[in-house]
């Protein structure tokens, strides 16, 4: 098959109960589908949790990870998102010796800001979209960044 | 109404009308086994391996219609009993296995005989459940029953600690069922279906592709209406036989790796594939970009996740097949059964081109022979299970089915040891047919063990042997694939089955010659206990035609033509 491979958002809403989410990831490694970031917390004032899964393949792949996972018996919904708002984390502590106020126009251009600082360290956060967390890793490359931690994406439909 | 754990389970099995449950004690279970014993409401079938409580419950299930009940205790016993799962997994069998479990005090410090199980069956279960509080159980044990017998049938597994099943808890069996996520969509939409009618309508070549979903939603007669009013031709799975009658003039005959010419040409020539309950197996189509290339697809499924997987459906129905065909029957008028007289022809001419058929031989019994030998003697009168090989493929291509439910096998996962149990619990199904396991020497050794339990429980299989002295399918393709390379498949020593037979209190036969056989079937059949009838047949006969695997539909290879001597 030549189908081209695309990066897709899904949503899925499950009920709260044990072993639910073994059962979502079991899905994806036994099937041999690709799971780029996982994302899950409890919907507030109900019994679901609300899954946000990055994942890849065709369109025809994908079709069968939403219908796939839409067989499984927790689930409530399966949202494949076209027209979303997506949003990442990433935390970044940087040496204090570093160019704080560099560091700090940088973040403010991503969303973000300094939210801790220590007497050897000071800690970024930055929230947006994937790309331009990416962009953000980058452009702060030169500041010898010692510790990069990363959220899974959340979305929304528009 | 406080009971035990133990109790509900036994409750609850009652409440679902259960008859029959096969299983295997231990530790974990015991609480369970003693209610058991207090009860006279089903009889338990004590099989002597786990894999074949499982197998004899599918059995059990496919002979009758019914979810089939198994019952097993932690660890070993759980992990013995996971081929049948994925068995039942793969061919859509209804089953509820309920398993024992170790206290939960002790879940996750590698007690004695604790294994994961849900997160084993997790895998090959529809769904499965760890029971924490017994007040659960009345809940979860309805949810377990409604959830294997709707939508796409499956095997529930239900894991049990044995503390939970000593737990005294109120039951009340008549909760209702609070399933918001689980609503399977079982009636097809009525503008897709008349789409679909209009496409019969106008096509030129339509062709039914009967699958296993059929007989899973006991809709096979109303098949066989549909297919007859319309007057189009139609091929079977292999899981689908028994859907029309084999004498049926519109049945070309089983498609796939090992169909017919006929059928496999129809599928190549057709222009619309009306496919129900059928999932496109690549046992089945063969190498997908050529399959039924010129083909527009109307595709009736209960599984959405079926529709579209692998060949795309340009009429996809999402529905219970058998509600799906008699909306379908309402608009028969649309079509004309006379606009398929030349492709009905068309199909005749392959047929007479190429029929199924095989050479007869002089010296030796013909494997196909003796299958033809039972439908003759027997015919409607026994139901067929079968193992897996070449035996099995030359029941499913020699056998005069004639209802659907006539014939059980492993399908999906191709189990060697499946026939054995398979048949016994048809018979603890239908007893007053007789039940006929088709098997081989290979596969009989793997739960020949099952002999002690036909014998007890007076469950009198017929267990043909197609005895090749070879694991005969994969001496087939090392024959055809690999220079005759017949690595590790010959099976020249052998037990001798008739002493085998007669060890557990069953009767055995070995036979050489047509006379032979049909003496021991019929005795057999008269003596009404469990017979183990070891044919020795041609060695090295080849299951023909053949599509290669990957290979076209339309590119078989045939039974040569018969030489001159
Ligand atoms: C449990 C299991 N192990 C291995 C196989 C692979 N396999 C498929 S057919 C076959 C040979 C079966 O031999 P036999 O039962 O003698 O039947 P025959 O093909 O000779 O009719 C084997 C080994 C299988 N299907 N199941």
């Amino acid at each position: 098959m030549t189908d081209n491979t695309e990066r897709r958002v899904v949503s899925v809403i499950v009920v709260n109960e044990a072993s639910v989410l073994s059962r979502i990831t079991d899905l994806f490694s036994g099937r041999g589908y690709n799971i780029t970031s996982l994302t899950v917390a409890p919907i507030p004032e109900s019994k679901y949790s609300r899954l946000t899964i990055v994942t890849s393949g065709s369109v025809r792949v994908i079709e069968q990870i939403t219908k796939q996972l839409h067989k499984l018996i927790p689930v409530l919904r399966v949202y494949e998102h076209a027209d979303l708002v997506e949003k990442e984390m990433a935390l970044v502590k940087f040496p204090i010796t570093e160019n704080i106020s560099d560091i700090s126009a940088i973040c403010n251009a991503y969303n973000g800001k300094i939210v801790n600082v220590g007497n050897d360290v000071i800690i970024t956060m930055v929230a947006d979209e994937p790309k331009r967390v990416d962009h953000y890793l980058q452009a702060i490359k030169k500041y010898n960044p010692k510790e990069i931690v990363r959220s899974g994406a959340v979305a929304l439909e528009r | 109404m406080q009971i035990s754990g133990a109790q509900m389970v036994i409750e609850a099995l009652i409440a679902e009308g259960v008859d029959t449950v096969f299983g295997y004690p231990g530790g974990a279970i015991m609480n369970v086994y003693d209610e058991i014993y207090k009860q006279d409401k089903f009889q338990h079938i004590l099989t002597r391996h786990e894999q074949a409580a499982v197998h004899a419950a599918e059995g059990y299930s496919k002979a009758s219609g019914k979810v089939g009940v198994s019952m097993i205790t932690s660890g070993p016993g759980f992990t013995n009993a996971v081929t049948g799962l994925a068995d039942a997994y793969m061919d859509s069998i209804p089953l509820v296995v309920i398993s024992g479990q170790v206290p939960m005090s002790l879940i996750g410090t590698d007690a004695f005989q604790e294994i994961d199980a849900v997160g084993i069956s997790r895998s090959c279960t529809k769904h499965n459940y760890l029971v924490t509080d017994a007040k659960d159980l009345p809940r979860i044990l309805k949810e377990a029953f409604y959830i294997a017998r709707t939508g796409r049938p499956g095997p529930v597994h239900v894991d049990i600690p044995k503390d939970v099943t000593a737990q005294v808890a109120e039951f009340d069996y008549d909760v209702e069922l609070d399933l918001e996520t689980y609503k399977p969509h079982v009636k097809g939409n009525p503008r897709q279906i008349k789409k679909a009618m209009e496409a019969i309508a106008n096509a030129k070549r339509p062709l039914f592709y009967l699958g296993g979903g059929i007989i899973n939603s006991n809709a096979a007669y109303e098949v066989r209406d549909l297919v007859h009013t319309t007057g189009i031709p139609a091929v079977e799975t292999f899981m689908a036989r028994g859907t029309l009658s084999y004498d049926d003039d519109l049945l070309i005959g089983m498609l796939g790796m090992h169909g017919s010419y006929a059928a496999n040409m129809a599928m190549s020539e057709t222009d619309l594939v009306i496919a129900l309950g059928a999932r496109f197996d690549d046992r089945v189509t063969g190498k997908l970009s050529e399959f039924a290339k010129n083909a527009a697809v109307i595709h009736v499924d209960i599984d959405p996740a079926s529709i579209s997987k692998l060949v795309n459906a340009n009429y996809p129905i999402v529905g219970d097949v058998k509600n799906v065909v008699n909306e379908m029957l309402k608009l028969t008028s649309m079509v004309n059964s006379d606009n398929y007289e030349q492709w009905r022809e068309t199909i005749e001419n392959f047929a007479e081109l190429h029929p199924l058929t095989f050479h007869e031989d002089t010296e030796n019994i013909k494997p196909q022979w003796v299958v033809k030998r039972v439908g003759e003697l027997l015919g409607d009168d026994a139901n067929i299970s079968t193992d897996v090989g070449q035996h099995q493929m030359w029941a499913a291509q020699f056998y005069p089915f004639t209802r659907p439910r006539q014939f059980v096998s492993s399908g999906g996962l191709g189990t060697m040891g499946f026939g054995f149990p398979a048949a016994m619990g048809v018979k603890a199904a239908v007893p007053e047919k007789t039940s006929i396991n088709f098997t081989g020497d290979g596969s009989i050794l793997m739960n020949c063990q099952e002999l002690m339990t036909a014998v007890e429980k007076k469950l009198p299989v017929i267990n043909i042997i197609l005895n090749n002295n070879f694991l005969g399918m994969v001496r087939q393709w090392q024959t055809l694939f690999y220079d005759k390379r017949h690595s590790e498949t010959d099976l020249s020593v052998q037990p001798d089955f008739v002493k085998l037979a007669e060890a557990f209190g069953g009767i055995g036969y070995r036979v050489t010659t047509k006379e032979e056989f049909d003496a021991a079937l019929k005795e057999a059949v008269k003596k009404n206990i469990v017979a183990f009838i070891d044919v020795k047949v041609e060695r090295f006969e080849n299951v023909m035609p053949m599509v290669p695997s990957g290979g076209s539909l339309f590119n078989m290879m045939l039974l040569e033509k018969k030489e001159s001597k």
